[in-house]
């Protein structure tokens, strides 16, 4: 993710903090600027060759030609509406997939019986390319709004339930034994050191679904959809609109970042007790 | 999950033989090897302070999980109070709780939790740092919270197993100092395990020295306290701590 490349860059440039504040300012002024140059010069270049007709329109719009689609689309509500549909599918699969996967590390983490029971299947399960389902939930859910969920919610449930898991087995014993000597019930234990403790990890599969519930989004709006970003993409594909399926792409890039972002600073609110160094060295 | 299971029953309450500790013919072995703990007798007083020495392996550790109710008594008898407190070299507070909240973990006060762990904390001369996630903590700042953890239970029975052993040593210097002065005023019998044989003699009432999972010395300490480092009287109980722990003074 750029925004952690942009992080390093930073922390790389460390040596820096010796010199003069206002010559360590334009130092970073300048990494800033270098780092958006190049996308916007390749941005020029793409516009340019599209004006020139040196890029047929048939095969990319130009950037200005996306901008304006992208503005009438939100205009005459087609994008609001679409935007709004394949949200509440990822909202409404991602909630699934949080329920299930918690659900199911909890009774797996937790007791023996339990791990046996769950965790076999699940491991099986989760060597299955999800994707591959399509054909399936389509005979058995019909083309309406169940299969898309569905196949959102299983895919993002494997994220969760596998970090979980591994979030709860992981907990030090040394603090078991701790609670233990402080004479902890299993509940308070439980709430005060195991769920606490395996949130760091919890969280780095709430990461990891959010970015497999837009892949699954993607392909089950494609597939077969009468709404939605995917279908929106579709359907211009049959009039050859580069621009529309341009404009879907840049809204899928850009729900993507966001949905991350809001995950990012539910970690720094929930894991403040972390050492600052300690946060910046997360897997993304 | 057999790791956070209620403490063993068969630990004894002592509430009948006014809150001592009491160890008669404990035996404690791994997997049908050599008995780590070998038929040992141990007695603590109440308000009796003892340190617990011996080398690696000499089964000091697996003693006091016993007493802790951390090992199981599998052959022999343990009683001690039932109220009981473990300082373990590591300070082992939740990361995810800020300080003052670790030391009234499990605790049933309600709104008055707070200000009791306060009134601890301050007492170990941690009460600026009540609110600090515990990461923040040096090294001796954990250790005095750690303490704060287990005097907030006003515990009969005090386990400290090698609680400055990862200390530096000037550090460690104040801490025994302050847990000299915790012991005056709480009174609580203390089982201190230790590598430590200055620390032992500063510290306690009486010296016990383990070996093979037996009890090979045990040497009262008939000092006036405070005690000071630098005490003439030292070099001769040193000697015999030395000698019984297998390191000869005139190497």
């Amino acid at each position: 993710m750029s925004e952690t490349t942009l992080r390093h860059t930073v922390h790389t440039a460390r040596p820096v903090l010796t010199m003069k504040p206002h010559a360590k300012f334009q130092l970073r002024g300048w990494h800033t600027l270098r780092r958006y140059l190049s996308p916007v010069v390749l941005l020029l270049i793409w516009q340019i060759a599209c004006s020139t007709g040196l890029l047929s329109t048939r095969l990319v719009a130009s950037p200005t030609q996306i901008i304006s689609t992208g503005w009438s689309l939100i205009h005459d509500g087609t994008l609001p509406v679409n935007l709004g549909v394949s949200l509440l599918r990822a909202v409404s699969g991602l909630s699934i997939a949080l329920v299930a996967g918690i659900g199911l590390a909890l009774i797996a983490g937790l007791s023996r019986t339990g791990e046996d029971i769950v965790d076999a299947p699940l491991q099986i399960m989760r060597t299955l390319p999800v994707l591959a389902l399509v054909p399936l939930f389509i005979l058995w859910f019909g083309i309406g709004e169940t299969p898309k969920i569905l196949l959102v919610a299983l895919g993002s449930t494997f994220p969760v339930y596998l970090n979980l898991h591994k979030g709860i087995r992981s907990i030090d014993p040394k603090l078991l034994e701790m609670a233990r000597t402080l004479g902890l019930s299993r509940g308070q234990t439980i709430r005060d050191v195991i769920l606490p403790g395996a949130l760091p990890d919890l969280l780095i599969g709430v990461r990891f679904a959010v970015g497999i519930s837009w892949l699954m989004l993607v392909v089950a709006e494609q597939v077969n959809a009468d709404s939605g970003i995917g279908h929106m993409m579709m359907d211009a594909e049959d009039f050859l609109r580069t621009d529309i399926i341009l404009v879907g792409l840049f809204i899928y890039g850009l729900l993507g970042l966001v949905s991350d972002q809001i995950v990012r600073m539910l970690e720094n609110r929930l894991l403040a007790w972390r050492p600052a160094q300690h946060r910046k060295g997360q897997p993304v | 999950m057999n790791a956070i299971s209620q403490p063993p029953a068969n630990i004894i309450p002592a509430e009948h033989n006014s809150g001592a500790v009491t160890v008669q013919g404990l035996t404690r072995r791994f997997s049908n090897g050599p008995p780590v703990l070998d038929r040992l007798d141990l007695t603590i007083a109440p308000g009796e302070f003892v340190a617990l020495l011996g080398r690696s392996g000499s089964g000091k550790s697996t003693l006091l999980r016993t007493l802790s109710g951390l090992d199981p008594v599998t052959e022999g008898h343990v009683s001690r109070p039932r109220d009981v407190a473990v300082v373990f070299q590591e300070s082992r507070l939740l990361p995810w709780k800020r300080v003052w909240q670790n030391i009234i973990l499990g605790q049933t006060g309600g709104k008055a939790g707070r200000e009791r762990a306060g009134e601890v904390l301050e007492e170990v001369g941690l009460g600026h740092r009540g609110d600090a996630w515990p990461l923040t903590l040096s090294g001796g700042e954990s250790q005095r919270a750690a303490l704060a953890r287990a005097l907030v239970r006003e515990p009969a029975f005090l386990m400290l197993d090698e609680p400055f052993a990862a200390l530096d040593a000037l550090t460690r210097l104040r801490m025994q100092q302050l847990v000299a002065g915790l012991w005056t005023r709480h009174r609580c019998a203390v089982l201190l395990v230790t590598h430590d044989v200055d620390e032992a003699l500063l510290l306690a009432d009486r010296a016990v020295v383990l070996e093979s999972g037996r009890i090979r010395t045990d040497l009262p300490i008939p000092l006036d306290r405070p005690r000071r480092h630098d005490d003439p009287r030292f070099g001769h109980l040193r000697s015999i701590l030395l000698d019984a722990l297998g390191v000869h003074d005139d190497d």
